[in-house]
This record gives structure tokens, C-alpha cells and sequence, in this order.
């Protein structure tokens, strides 16, 4: 038991015995002092009356004097005990009372309550640290596509927003600090069901600590870490932390593979886009030209080295070179909110223009500043809040940087469909007519709004209908359950990706493969094709049909008739 | 010395004392058997009880149980009291004061291992 409860208890004896001691005293001289019955004898009360009489006086309920009218004996000892049974029973349960809201007491009884709904949990989860955009975006998506989730944050509010936010499943959520191994482990960290571990939270520290403490306590865990910095990805890597995301390498990353192929850009945006996100525009960063960096922080210098490989004249523009250190190329010291900045770091006749300073204020004024000498630039923003969405949408950058969402996209491509993560991984591979084409072909299947994205594994409880095919005797091919049930020469708007059967992995499998048990396929397509396409992969009759083009008879008697 | 250890030890032992002293005596004879006594039994056998709330060592859980049996045993006894004198039609009998008391023997035995316990929690405490 937790000690609080102890000395919870320990601090209830003050106010008991004092109730105690009060009660028994004015009990025991009601039984002393005389009084008079109805015919005038004698009387003295009972401990039964007595204790019935001083419960509803203390509680200043007042029922009367009962059995008897009082004696003037018996009046002035009630006078006495009334005034302190009353003081004392009111001191007594205020101070339970207030002992019961004690916060330590229940945060004791909430952390009880959590650890029982974590040692029930019977799927397997994942915990998740740190509920803000990034962490409350990847639990949506994770209970979206059935799979579970367990919340700490640092901040009440924000497990307050855990329970309002309308999810499918409830989530235990904690208000901790997940620095601490206990608040992990009591988030379910040794859980043998625990999947893995995601921190994401603000703090850097945090997340390494996170990170250090799911590996020691239980190594077996996968584990993916959001970091800012070199050092603590270094210290991260170092205790074998499974996928650490920083937020400006992976920009950076991002942004080379924009300037090489966009089309590879644009799918790869279209298939880890959070759902009902908007499709994006193609962008087309130049590749020719100077482009002008302001702000060499941790995100000038991921994107100075992304465009340095790509051999562009950089020019850097940074307010306190001692801080942030001096890069090779072109150099101006200034801000770059006033002109004159810029107009130094040649503007004019720049091609890009990146506002990566930590301030979004300083952005949003560079970016403007620039755009009205130079209308046809480049930009590309660093928002660092998300509060400034809409600052940065009505400045209509062409590239916006926002530190959660970029990562709340890696973290689901690698945990919420984890062959995505490998179709992107083998897709990387490929030129950019491929990406291109698989552009179209995916455009052509959805509307405007982000795929849908899932996984299908051939077995009987995820494809009924095809395994149930399979002993029967037919064959399934890929493009049997790709069929709308209502008119089967019409296929459904989704995109086989990748298909991993027995001989290995293939990039978009084509329609005529012919489909086997064990066999896993990830598709994309519209939103809520994947409810039609269950249809034709758990009912037999609606896949026999799509199959065969007949419709088998089901009933026995049915069947006798029509012979 | 600890001031609070005589205090616990004194109503321990003044649980157990009161107790026997009620409990002396013919068994069925009202006379034996004073009402202020057992209103004190169950008065001192209350506060034992509450000054053992909070003891997170094995043996305070032990004496916080013979407390709570004792306890119970008393207010039964009470109970019973009140029940025979003023909801039964009988009155005292000798037959209720037998059961009463026997009652209030029950927490005597409860009252005894609550003090043995307390005797052997002082032996093993070395200097």
C-alpha cells in the first residue's frame, strides 16, 4: 500500500479520539444525572437513550427530550456537552473530510485506480508519453485502426482533454512525470503486453529518460523517441532506442527528397498525412539559385546541410553567430525581419527563401518582408507553435515546417501500419517517373482528402470468405477482393501497395497474383473503402460471386428444387 | 522513554483489565455485571483501536485486528444489551446476561493477544 494511506490514518486519530472521548463523556453524564418520569419518580437514563440522545444533539439534528421531559439537572449538563459535541463533531469531520481531499492522498487513490485498469488490459499496447498535438494525433490514429494505448502526460489538463476527446475506446490516462521508472512502470512498462514505448513529450531530457528507462527495465520493447538535439540522439542511440525522430533532420530529409523528385515528396506526404488532412499541392522547390537561410539553429543547419549536397549557393543569415557557430558559405549577421538584411543576403535575385529562426513572430516578418521585395521566392516557414496555424496559412508559404506533425506522421507510419513504413523504405528505391506515376494512379482512387491506409493479412480470422475459397478449391486472385460486390467488372477505389508472401516482398503486386495463407497486403484508397472491401474478404457468398460470377445456392431445400 | 508508547501501552492494557473486570463473576447474575463497565470497556476498547490506526509494520496490522475483533464483540454485546432491556418484552434475564457476558469473553481472549503481542514486540526491541 502506498504510504499515504498511512499517514492518512495515522492523522485520523486526532479527530477520532477527540469525537471519542467528547461523545463517551457527554453519554456517561446523561446516565448520571437524575431526572423525573411522567408519574414524577425518580429517572435515570439509559445508555440506549443516552447514546440515541447525544447522536442527534451532536449532529444538531434535535429531535427533543426524550423519553422524558428533562430535569433542570439534566438541561444544564445538555447545555455543556451541546456546545461541545457540536464544536468537536464539525472539527472532526471537517478534518476528514479535508483529509480524504488531501491531493497526495488522491493522487495515491487515481494512481490505484490506473495500475488496476493497466494489469487488465489483455491486448497489446503501446504507451505513449506526452499527450500534447504529437502524442494526442498518434492515439487517435492508433485507436482507429484497433489497437491500444496508454497515456502519461506531466500536465492534468492534458489528460483532462484525453478523457473529453471523443475516442472510440477509453484510454488510461495518467497525470505524471514519466521521468520517473515507478510512473512507467505503473503505465504498464514491464506489462507483458506492453508493445512499446513512444515519448514524445516537450522536454528533450524527458524523452531521454524515457527512452534510457524502457530499455534497461524491459529491452525487448520497441521504442521510439522524439529528440532536438545531436547529443541526446547520440545518448539515445546509445541505449539501443529503436527509432529516434528529429524533427529538423527529418525536414531536412524531406526537403532534399523534394528538391530530387517531388512526385516522391508528394506520395510520401499523401500516404503518412493524418486523416481527413487535405491533400497536398506538389511543390517545387528550385533547384537552381541562391537561396537565403535565416536562422542557423538546429533547423538552418539541418537544411544547410540538405542544400549544400545539392551544391546551391546558400547565403546564411543568423543575429548571434558567437551562439550558433559561422557556416563556410556566404554570411550576413542581421535578423532578417528588415530589409535591409535581406537586401545584403541578395533577395533580389534569390530563389528560396527559409524563415527557420525559433521565434514565430521573426518568421512571419521575414517571410513577408521578403516576399514584397521578391514575389517570386521560395518559402519555406519554421512554425514552432501550433497556436500560429493560421498566421502561417494566411502568409501561404510553400513549405511549413511544424515540428509535431512531422513526427506524429513518422511515429504512425511505423507503428500504426507498420508495412507502410516498409513500402515507403523499398519505394526510396525507385526514380521519380515511378513515384509519379504511382501519383496519378493513387489520385485517380481517392478524392480530396488524404487515403485511408490498411493492412490485410490472408488467414480466417481477418479474410474468411478467401480462406474458406482456398478449401474449396478456387482460386483468389488480388483483383477478386479489389471488385465492387455490386457490379463486379467495377474495381474499388484502392491501390494495392505491397504484398509479403512466402517469396518475399513486391511493390505493387499486380492484379492477377494469386493469393495464399499468411499472405499480408497493405492497400490504400478511399475513405471507407475498406468496409467494402471486408465484405469480399469475410462473406463467402459475396466473394463466390466475385469469384465464380454465379451465386451458389445456400439452402439444402433450395438447392433440391432448382436441380 | 516515548511518551507516545505509554499511552498505547496504558490503554491496551486498560482495554484488557476493564474487560476481565466486567467479565468476573456469575456468569448469569446482572448484579456481577455493572452497565458502566461495559460502557467504559467499550469506551477504552474504541480509543486502543484508533491510537493503532496507521502502523504499517507487520505486528501494528496484528494488533489492529484484535482491536477491530474485540470491538465488534463488545458492540454486539451492547447491542444485545439494549435489545434485551428495551425492545424485548422479557427484560434482563439471566439467560441474556449469560450471553452478554460470554460475548464480552470473546473479546477478552482478543483483549489478552492484543497485549501478549505488545509484550512481545517490547521483548524484541534491542538497544
Amino acid at each position: 500500500m502506498d504510504p499515504v494511506f498511512f499517514i492518512i490514518f495515522r492523522r485520523m486519530r486526532q479527530p477520532l479520539l477527540t469525537l471519542l472521548v467528547t461523545y463517551a463523556i457527554a453519554i456517561l453524564g446523561l446516565t448520571l444525572i437524575p431526572g423525573q418520569d411522567a408519574d414524577g419518580n425518580t429517572w435515570y437514563m439509559s445508555f440506549f437513550h443516552a447514546f440515541y440522545f447525544v447522536s442527534y444533539m451532536a449532529t444538531t439534528i434535535g429531535f427533543g427530550e426524550i423519553p422524558y421531559e428533562f430535569s433542570n439537572g439534566q438541561r444544564l449538563w445538555v447545555t455543556f456537552t451541546v456546545y461541545a459535541t457540536v464544536v468537536v463533531w464539525i472539527y472532526a469531520i471537517g478534518t476528514l473530510l479535508s483529509l480524504v481531499q488531501n491531493k497526495t492522498f488522491q493522487q495515491a487513490v487515481t494512481e490505484k485506480r490506473f495500475a488496476r485498469k493497466i494489469r487488465v488490459l489483455n491486448e497489446p499496447f503501446f504507451l505513449v508519453c506526452g499527450y500534447g498535438v504529437t502524442g494526442s494525433e498518434l492515439v487517435r490514429s492508433l485507436i482507429e485502426h484497433k489497437q491500444h494505448a496508454v497515456v502519461i502526460d506531466i500536465d492534468q489538463h492534458r489528460i483532462n482533454d484525453l478523457e473529453l476527446d471523443a475516442l472510440i475506446e477509453a484510454v488510461p490516462g495518467l497525470c505524471a512525470d514519466a521521468q520517473p521508472p515507478v510512473h512507467l512502470i505503473q503505465a504498464g512498462l514491464q506489462h507483458e503486453l506492453c508493445a512499446g514505448v513512444v515519448a514524445v513529450t516537450n522536454y528533450n531530457e524527458a524523452n531521454l529518460k524515457i527512452a534510457i528507462t524502457a530499455k534497461m527495465l524491459n529491452p525487448d520493447l520497441q521504442v521510439i523517441c522524439r529528440a532536438d538535439s545531436h547529443d541526446i540522439e547520440a545518448n539515445m542511440a546509445s541505449f539501443g532506442t529503436d527509432y529516434i525522430i528529429d524533427p529538423f533532420d527529418t525536414f531536412g530529409a524531406r526537403l532534399s527528397t523534394a528538391l530530387q523528385a517531388p512526385c516522391m515528396y508528394l506520395l510520401h506526404q499523401w500516404l503518412t498525412g493524418m486523416a481527413d488532412q487535405r491533400l497536398n499541392e506538389p511543390v517545387y522547390p528550385p533547384v537552381e539559385g541562391r537561396w537565403v537561410i535565416c536562422g542557423y539553429g538546429r533547423f538552418g543547419k539541418a537544411i544547410y546541410n540538405r542544400l549544400q549536397k545539392e551544391e546551391i549557393e546558400i547565403v546564411v543569415v543568423e543575429m548571434t553567430p558567437e551562439i550558433t557557430g559561422k557556416p563556410d558559405t556566404a554570411f550576413v549577421q542581421g535578423r532578417g525581419t528588415e530589409a535591409a538584411t535581406l537586401i545584403e543576403a541578395g533577395i533580389h535575385s534569390a530563389a528560396g527563401l527559409v524563415a527557420g529562426t525559433d521565434d514565430d513572430a521573426n518568421n512571419l516578418s521575414i517571410i513577408a518582408t521578403a516576399k514584397e521585395i521578391n514575389p517570386d521566392l521560395f518559402t519555406i516557414a519554421r512554425k514552432n507553435h501550433n497556436d500560429n496555424e493560421a498566421l502561417f496559412d494566411a502568409l501561404s508559404c510553400n513549405m511549413v515546417m511544424t515540428p509535431s506533425s512531422i513526427i506524429a506522421n513518422k511515429i504512425r507510419a511505423l507503428l500504426v501500419v507498420p508495412m507502410l513504413y516498409e513500402f515507403l523504405e523499398m519505394a526510396y528505391f525507385k526514380d521519380d517517373d515511378w513515384a509519379c506515376e504511382q501519383v496519378s494512379r493513387i489520385s485517380g482512387a481517392i478524392s480530396d482528402v488524404v487515403p485511408d491506409i490498411w493492412e490485410v493479412t490472408i488467414d480466417e480470422t481477418n479474410a474468411y470468405a478467401v480462406t474458406e475459397m482456398m478449401l474449396r478449391g478456387h482460386e483468389v486472385q488480388l483483383a477478386d477482393i479489389q471488385r465492387d460486390r455490386y457490379d463486379p467488372d467495377k474495381p474499388l477505389n484502392a491501390v494495392a501497395l505491397l504484398y509479403k508472401g512466402k517469396e518475399g516482398k513486391t511493390l505493387l503486386p499486380s492484379a492477377d497474383l494469386v493469393l495464399e495463407e499468411g499472405d499480408r497486403l497493405l492497400f490504400c484508397g478511399q475513405v471507407g473503402i475498406h468496409r467494402s472491401m471486408e465484405w469480399n474478404l469475410q462473406n463467402v457468398n459475396v466473394l463466390e460471386f466475385l469469384v465464380t460470377g454465379t451465386i451458389a445456392t445456400q439452402s439444402k431445400l433450395l438447392r433440391l428444387f432448382l436441380k | 522513554m516515548n511518551p507516545e508508547k505509554v499511552i498505547f501501552g496504558f490503554f491496551i492494557v486498560l482495554a484488557a483489565t476493564l474487560n476481565f473486570g466486567f467479565y468476573v463473576g456469575d456468569i448469569s447474575n446482572p448484579d456481577h455485571h455493572p452497565v458502566y463497565e461495559l460502557f467504559f470497556v467499550v469506551v477504552v476498547n474504541l480509543i486502543a483501536t484508533i491510537l493503532k490506526f496507521g502502523d504499517r509494520t507487520q505486528m501494528g496490522a496484528l494488533l489492529l485486528a484484535t482491536s477491530l475483533v474485540a470491538v465488534l464483540q463488545l458492540c454486539a454485546a451492547s447491542l444485545f444489551w439494549g435489545y434485551v432491556v428495551f425492545i424485548s418484552e422479557t427484560g434482563m434475564t439471566g439467560a441474556a446476561m449469560a450471553s452478554i457476558v460470554s460475548l464480552s469473553g470473546g473479546a477478552l481472549m482478543a483483549n489478552i493477544i492484543s497485549v501478549v503481542l505488545l509484550v512481545i514486540e517490547t521483548v524484541m526491541l534491542r538497544r
